[in-house]
């Protein structure tokens, strides 16, 4: 018998089948229903805090947050109405007035924009209830990495959560209740010295950009829009996919790829934040030679590969072609190592290669 | 690794052994704290009290090296308490009798006079593997750099095909890769022993194959290894090409290593940045980088992921691929008329029996596992499942070993060497990115607190720390990670050269380096110099 057989809810009207432990967001989402969250990201538990993604329930007083709601066989259910809308807007309305900016730059974070995108759709921008911002900032966290503007939270735990759940390492807490809630960290101090590793999850599903990605927002003055081009880490073998942003030809930050196979919206702190070697003044420009006094110097292309070749080409003409050894890297490409071996293997007709897993 | 990366939630035993993997594969490790959370037990066998030992449920302490010993006396309890799988031993082993005779003698007792482990811990630690409904064993080089890696592997394969801990979801044996495109190397052949996709070149089926596709014969002999090709350099080799390697630094025994490139008669290297090994080059090819190529590369679970250019390379940096391409043409070499990524990766599958049903438009995605022998083959994220390979799986009957070099009164004090965190090998890149200096600004040696007291130094001294081939000056730090007798540090700092020390034996079957055991002595470091004494 399958899963979903003799499972259904009515969704808006139609009837829809479930699949058992399914919400009923995760119904609703899997039919491109439209319902508002900003505390809810799919990997982690739901939590029920924003209440934004409230539904009717027929036979239920009020409604109910539909992130933390079963489906049940049987249920009415209605995603959007009027009086729906109404309660959403005003939550919206709300929970902006408690912070210093609702816009905050798309560099802050992947989930940065979630609140100003849902404040403007419910066209929530009101300031009705202009007052006192909830959250003490921590300016004074040197760390380079993450920007902990919490005048801009919201108090919605997803960073709390994302590094308890997803992270296993409990780096960031809550202390106080109500109006006074803050986020910190154990004891209140800086990042480094709380067991934070800089993974950088807390940044990339803040909704508000509260916790921020600061070696980003560095190329906030740039005024090319931001490219997203979908790459892999290029540090251990876990085999990260990241989305490069660029602006121009600049590398401006990294996101994890929340539908990477292999890390599913996971990054450590090389892969989040160690990418701007790649524009270093250090890196080669051109080919180098060995002149007539022993130093390197630059060289044109033709140059230097006439100067392999040859170089290459003297010893296995001298002293044959087992004289020419090859090893690959275990940090380029595929294709770098293909043509490497073909080298050794259709040119010289040897084996003599490796690579650097042996040390 | 046997399994894919998700499974890494699914067992409810977990085996870590010689693997720092909250430093060195930290999401993999996310993976591993959630299984955890869902109730998990998890084993870590490691010298030091890592991070990972947090959330163990038992650690063994084990001596650096001592490996194989530990893992004959889980077995010898496996056994002994007819915890093994018999039905899966019957059906899918080989060698089983004189295995299950052979650990008869390998009591927990010899071994915690060889590991230093309570012979009470091995117990529970082998209980609590040979009940696990689904065992799942991950190591790293922890287990691999020693003269007897081969051994350590094949003695966790026989703990696997003792309990039937193979082919299933939440099991396995899983080496951790160590770099992005470590796997890749080896599937494209970059090896000496095969070519693309794991055929041997001891195969005369595979030589004529070859043959065929590049019109050239090739030796039926496998190649050297990058270790004999060193200790050659000068002699029989005189001529290298390397791409993206820092060996000089990355190597053991730098001072051997450095000698042997300077011997060559020619030496080419492709890379990112001028490193300490492009500098004894004789021509240095500027490469493109992360962000700069398109292409692919393979990962730990044997998953084929496409890299995208993002920005365009600095200066007339070309990817390797071309380089390599154009050098081989230089040399009236056929076949080099590649003009993207695209039809080098289409050339590869082509050739390989691992990737025969890919080609680049069909990695898009990301969604292979190899081996996907045929076109519409979905992939294969978990090996072993329907039976092995080469028919069975062999129990091989493992002898424990001392490392090469053993502590002495010359040299007192195990040094084993590994990765941290925030920095990345040699730090070409990691090194050159802002803000990684705020959280790893320099190397350390981390010493237990009660050596330091007994050896007479205050932590943050500078020390010279000297090993039969050579000496670094480094600072000391310290910590109860490491235990009594044993010093840790990374080799990715150029002011602490640490690979200067290692290089004391290699595994006799694979040439790879001792690099987690090497006896060092630790002294006073001479005040004065060009350091400051602060």
């Amino acid at each position: 018998m399958s899963e979903t057989t003799g499972r259904t809810i009515v969704l808006d009207g139609q009837e829809v089948s479930f699949e058992r432990g399914e919400t009923i967001f995760q119904v609703a989402e899997r039919h491109r229903k439209e319902i508002p969250t900003l505390c809810y990201d799919e990997r982690l538990d739901p939590f029920g805090g924003c209440r934004l993604c409230v539904v009717e329930l027929e036979g239920a007083r009020n409604p109910v947050a539909s992130c933390t709601t079963k489906a049940e066989p049987g249920m009415r259910v209605t995603t959007r109405s009027g009086k729906l809308e109404m309660h959403r807007r005003v939550l919206l309305e709300l929970v902006a007035s408690e912070n210093r900016e609702v816009d905050v730059d798309e560099l802050s974070g992947y989930a940065s924009q979630e609140m100003a995108t849902l404040v403007d759709r419910y066209d929530a921008r009101t300031g009705r209830f202009a007052g006192r911002k909830s959250g003490t900032s921590r300016p004074d966290d040197p760390n380079p990495f993450i920007k902990r503007d919490y005048e801009n939270c919201i108090s919605c735990y997803r960073c709390v959560r994302v590094c308890a759940e997803q992270e296993g390492d409990y780096a960031i807490s809550v202390m106080n209740r109500g109006f006074e809630t803050q986020i910190t960290t154990e004891f209140g101090g800086l990042l480094k010295d709380s067991s934070c590793t800089f993974c950088g999850q807390c940044v990339q599903t803040c909704p508000t950009g509260a916790l921020a990605d600061l070696k980003a927002l560095r190329h906030v003055e740039i005024e090319e829009p931001v490219e997203k081009t979908r790459s892999v880490c290029t540090y251990c073998g876990v085999g990260c996919a990241v989305d490069i942003m660029t602006k121009g030809d600049q590398v401006v930050g990294i996101q994890p790829a929340m539908d990477g196979p292999a890390n599913e919206g996971a990054l450590c702190v090389k892969g989040q934040f160690a990418y701007d070697f790649v524009h270093h003044p250090d890196r080669l420009k051109t080919p180098f030679v060995r002149d007539d006094h022993g130093r390197l110097v630059p060289a044109t292309w033709d140059e230097a590969l006439d100067r392999a070749a040859s170089g290459l080409l003297a010893a296995v003409n001298q002293h044959g072609r087992h004289s020419l050894y090859a090893v690959a890297s275990g940090r380029a490409p595929n294709e770098a190592g293909f043509t490497l071996q073909k080298l050794v293997r259709a040119g010289l007709g040897t084996s003599y290669i490796d690579n650097c897993s042996r040390a | 690794m046997s399994n894919p990366l998700r499974d890494m939630e699914k067992p409810d035993v977990i085996f870590c052994i010689g693997t720092n993997m909250t430093e060195c594969h930290p999401v993999a490790a996310t993976r591993l704290k959630k299984a955890i959370r869902n109730g998990a037990k998890m084993i870590v066998a490691d010298p030091r009290t890592i991070d990972l030992v947090g959330y163990a449920d038992v650690h063994l302490p084990l001596r650096v090296g001592s490996d194989a010993a530990l893992l004959l006396a889980m077995a010898h309890v496996i056994v002994r308490e007819g915890l093994v799988n018999e039905g899966f031993m019957r059906e899918r082993t080989t060698e089983a009798e004189a295995f299950l005779e052979h650990v008869k003698q390998w009591t927990p007792e010899w071994a915690s006079t060889i590991t230093g482990v309570d012979a009470a811990l091995i117990e529970e630690a082998a209980l609590l593997y040979g009940r696990a409904e689904r065992g799942a064993i991950y190591y790293t080089l922890g287990i691999t750099e020693h003269i007897c890696g081969v051994d350590n592997v094949q003695s966790l394969c026989n703990l696997a095909l003792l309990t039937g801990n193979i082919g299933r979801e939440g099991t396995g044996i899983n080496p951790m890769r160590g770099q992005n495109n470590i796997q890749g190397a080896g599937d494209v052949g970059a090896i000496p022993n095969n070519y693309p996709g794991f055929q041997p070149v001891t195969d005369p089926a595979n030589q004529a194959k070859f043959q065929k596709a590049w019109g050239r014969d090739i030796d039926l002999e496998k190649g050297i290894t990058k270790v004999r090709a060193l200790e050659r350099a000068g002699e029989q080799i005189r001529a290298m090409i390397i791409d993206g390697e820092n060996t000089v630094v990355t190597d053991p025994d730098r001072e051997h290593c450095e000698h042997a490139l300077k011997s060559l008669d020619f030496l080419v290297v492709c890379d990112l940045f001028m490193t300490e090994t492009a500098e004894l080059a004789h021509v240095v090819f500027p490469a493109t980088g992360f962000a700069e190529t398109d292409g692919t590369q393979t990962n730990t679970e044997r998953r084929v992921q496409r890299l995208r250019q993002a920005v365009p390379p600095p200066g007339e940096a070309k990817p390797d691929w071309w380089i390599i391409s154009q050098i081989a043409r230089r040399m009236g070499f056929q076949g080099f008329d590649y003009e993207s990524a695209k039809d080098v990766f289409n050339e590869l599958c082509s050739l390989s029996k691992t990737y025969a049903g890919l080609d680049w438009d069909r990695i898009e995605f990301g969604e292979y596992q190899w081996p996907v022998p045929h076109e519409g083959h979905p992939g294969t994220p978990r090996l072993h499942e329907d039976g092995f390979i080469n028919g069975r799986g062999i129990f091989k009957l493992i002898n424990y070993r001392d490392p090469a070099e053993t502590v002495d009164d010359e040299y007192p004090v195990w040094l084993t060497t590994g990765r941290r965190l925030a920095s990345y090998h040699s730090r070409t890149q990691t090194g050159r990115s802002s803000g990684i200096d705020y959280l790893l600004p320099e190397e350390s040696l981390e010493v237990h607190p009660d050596d330091l007291a007994a050896w007479g130094f205050q932590d943050g001294d500078w020390v010279d720390m000297a090993s039969r081939r050579g000496s670094v000056r480094i600072r000391v730090s310290s910590t109860t990670r490491s235990p009594r007798g044993t010093v840790f540090s990374s080799f990715s700092f150029n002011d602490v050269p640490v690979n200067i020390l290692t290089g004391s034996g290699y595994d006799p079957v694979t040439d790879t380096a001792e690099l987690k055991v090497c006896p060092v002595r630790i002294r006073p470091a001479p005040i004065g110099g060009d350091v400051a004494a602060d």
